[in-house]
């Protein structure tokens, strides 16, 4: 069997098979968590929190040292992390809150300055007589040679809390994202609610950190929802498909990195992921790019395939190329123009619904009706027998319903 | 003990918290706010009747949708004191329907009809109470009542501009609340979608619940509303329609932006001296 079968069947090597299952479980935990952060439309928030955890594993490791510990202790690093993530979530609110600035300018602002004071802590870490073998630059990427079993019990519980909370907050967290003045009105307070589902991102950016590394992790949050995006157009569906892609691509992305000895694996999981992403947006059912453009296709096949048909009933020559060929392929018209027996015979229903849907519009005074089906669908299918029949007797009176 | 004093009139004359009477369904004492350093609202009293349809009306910029979200807290207010039906805002949460102005939410969001009129039963189905049996019904129903039982399946950004306000208004709907505040409910949208709005709002004060709407076409206050509020950062004039919506208030209210002919229009019936 190939390496890579071999790995994806977890049976290559307890290391490979641990970083695989836990891969998939913080994916699916920051697939599902990542999609409120995406249908509140702030999702570069997770970005400015995965590069404030920096400081903290400095400070955390550093803090330990002193202690007289070894300072590599995961649980400790992690803490460490998530104290200057919070601080970072925290600047960033109040800054929006008390301050003209926009969102954006406040993201900029904190992921900047907690990754440089980050960075400048891992060197002075460097200095220190400790941490030259402390190998806490891993936290930047990530690094799954070493993981240990603990490591992968630690992502588990984690992602689990997350998901659970995840499940807890799902109507809130919807409707603040949805409709911030309605949920304020109904009395949920639209801060905590914020803050509830920053904490949740938080802690899947935290037990990330070993596996995929902060500068990846924010990937692993939002490339999955707006994946699930294109394939369902429910809040709960995109959550669920969202945890399914998420999964799916840590699993297959740290087989395939296990199969080939130098790959790294948090960069191969987000190329699976954007591998997921771009099939989603070429290919999903109803809001890909390729369905939309058939849809398009459709639509104007419809409009000109009406044009001429309404041309031959006036005596009309048609000019356009495109809808010459149209009627041409459907045997409507010989090649020289001239209508067929079954060509005059659609001309002659094309506007004799034409007509009819005048006297609809005056009937039914119905804005919808008129905007909407502007005689490009068939009248059969918007009124009942008696209706159209009501309609043709109209038609067919001496004079023609204006008058009346 | 003493009631305590409020600073709430425009003159800076203390108002004692009053007991409202009893037939309000909402009342506004000295309600200011604020977007930085100048007065968004400022310190307007208002008394909204129970069992009635009001109007705020005023020129753009007045302060109208201000006013509503500050009455339900989602701005926040510098001064005075919302009271709703004799109690504190905050005690009357689930009395109160609020919908907003349409073009404040994303109509793109993955969300359907359906979905939309559950959102108005989130707060009492509470975070693991099922929407599914009974509540599952009211939010079909409610559709029903707005005329988009057909639509329920349907992905909102799919409606049109008339039929997204009656998704709105269908979500308010499923709250059962005894006093409903909507921000613009006509904007934007088609005649048929006008009438049907009327005649729930109608039905709904005939079943004696309150209704208070920001509203910006002049010429069916009198047909649609009872009571009318006339708002141009500071009350300008309140009270019933007959009284309170004449040519002096409007003129008053819109200053040279109305011109005379046009308030002929609005109103007929000799409302000009």
């Amino acid at each position: 069997m190939s390496p890579f079968l071999d790995a994806l069947l977890l049976s290559a090597g307890y290391n490979a098979a641990l970083v695989t299952v836990g891969a998939a479980l913080l994916g699916i935990a920051a697939g599902a968590t990542g999609t409120f952060l995406f249908l509140a439309k702030r999702a570069l928030v997770s970005d400015a929190v995965a590069h404030a955890t920096l400081p903290g594993v400095g400070l955390a490791f550093i803090a330990m040292v002193a202690m007289g510990g070894d300072g590599r202790s995961l649980p400790g690093l992690l803490a460490g992390s998530a104290a200057s993530a919070w601080a970072g979530l925290l600047a960033i609110e109040w800054i929006t809150r008390r301050t003209r600035l926009k969102e954006d300018a406040a993201i900029g602002a904190v992921l900047g300055v907690f990754f440089g004071l980050g960075v400048v802590l891992l060197t002075v870490v460097q200095t220190m007589g400790a941490g030259r073998q402390a190998g806490l630059e891993e936290f930047l990427l990530g690094a799954t040679a070493g993981m240990l079993f603990a490591d992968g019990v630690t992502i588990a519980a984690g992602g689990a809390l997350a998901l659970a909370a995840a499940w807890a907050l799902r109507r809130p967290m919807t409707l603040v994202a949805f409709d911030r003045d309605y949920a304020a009105a109904r009395g949920y307070d639209v801060r905590r609610v914020d803050l509830a589902m920053m904490a949740l991102v938080m802690g899947v950016t935290v037990i990330g950190l070993k596996l995929v590394g902060l500068i990846l992790i924010v990937a692993l949050l939002i490339v999955p929802p707006v994946a699930a995006r294109f394939w369902t157009e429910r809040a709960g569906g995109v959550v669920w498909i969202a945890g399914a892609i998420g999964g799916a691509s840590g699993y297959i992305g740290a087989a395939a990195s296990a199969a080939a000895p130098d790959l790294p694996t948090g960069p191969i999981i987000v190329l699976v992921a954007a591998g997921i992403f771009a099939l989603s947006l070429l290919f999903a059912p109803a809001r890909g790019v390729a369905a939309a453009g058939a849809r398009h296709r459709r639509f104007q096949r419809r409009v000109h395939r009406r044009q001429g048909l309404l041309a031959l009933a006036h005596g009309d020559a048609i000019r356009e190329p495109y809808t010459l060929r149209l009627l041409t392929r459907e045997g409507l018209i010989r090649p020289d123009g001239v209508p067929t027996a079954a060509g005059r015979a659609q001309a002659a229903k094309v506007a004799r619904d034409e007509r009819r849907w005048a006297v609809a519009r005056e009937l039914f005074r119905d804005a919808d009706l008129a905007g909407r089906h502007a005689g490009l669908t068939p009248i059969e299918t918007i009124f009942t027998a008696d209706e159209i029949a009501e309609i043709d007797r109209r038609l067919g009176g001496p004079a023609p319903a204006g008058g009346a | 003990m003493q009631p305590t004093l409020t600073v709430a009139a425009e003159d800076g004359r203390p108002v004692a918290p009053a007991a409202p009477p009893a037939e309000a369904a909402l009342v506004l004492r000295g309600l200011t706010v604020s977007y930085g350093e100048s007065a968004a609202v400022f310190s307007v009293d208002a008394t909204f009747p129970a069992g009635a349809m009001s109007a705020i009306v005023g020129p753009n910029g007045a302060g109208k949708s201000t006013l509503l979200k500050a009455a339900l807290g989602v701005v926040p207010r510098v001064s005075g004191e919302v009271t709703v039906f004799g109690t504190p805002l905050a005690s009357a949460r689930d009395r109160i329907a609020y919908v907003p102005q349409r073009a404040s939410v994303d109509w793109d969001f993955p969300t359907r009809v359906r979905d939309v009129v559950e959102m108005g039963l989130y707060r009492e189905a509470g975070l693991f109470g099922r929407l599914s049996g009974a509540r599952a019904r009211r939010v079909a129903q409610c559709l029903d009542r707005v005329g988009m039982a057909d639509f329920a399946d349907r992905q909102i950004g799919q409606l049109s501009g008339g039929q997204q306000q009656r998704v709105f208004l269908a979500r308010a709907l499923a709250q059962e609340a005894e006093l409903y505040l909507l921000d613009e409910p006509f904007a934007g949208v088609d005649a048929a979608t006008e009438r049907a709005i009327v005649e729930v709002l109608a039905a709904l004060r005939s079943e004696g619940r309150s209704i208070v709407a920001v509203h910006h076409d002049l010429a069916t206050v009198r047909d649609y509303f009872d009571h009318v509020l006339l708002l141009n950062v500071r009350r300008v004039a309140e009270g019933p329609v007959a009284t309170a919506f004449t040519a002096e208030t409007l003129e008053a209210a819109y200053g040279g932006r109305l011109s005379t002919s046009h308030v002929g229009e609005i109103l007929p019936a000799g409302g000009r001296a």
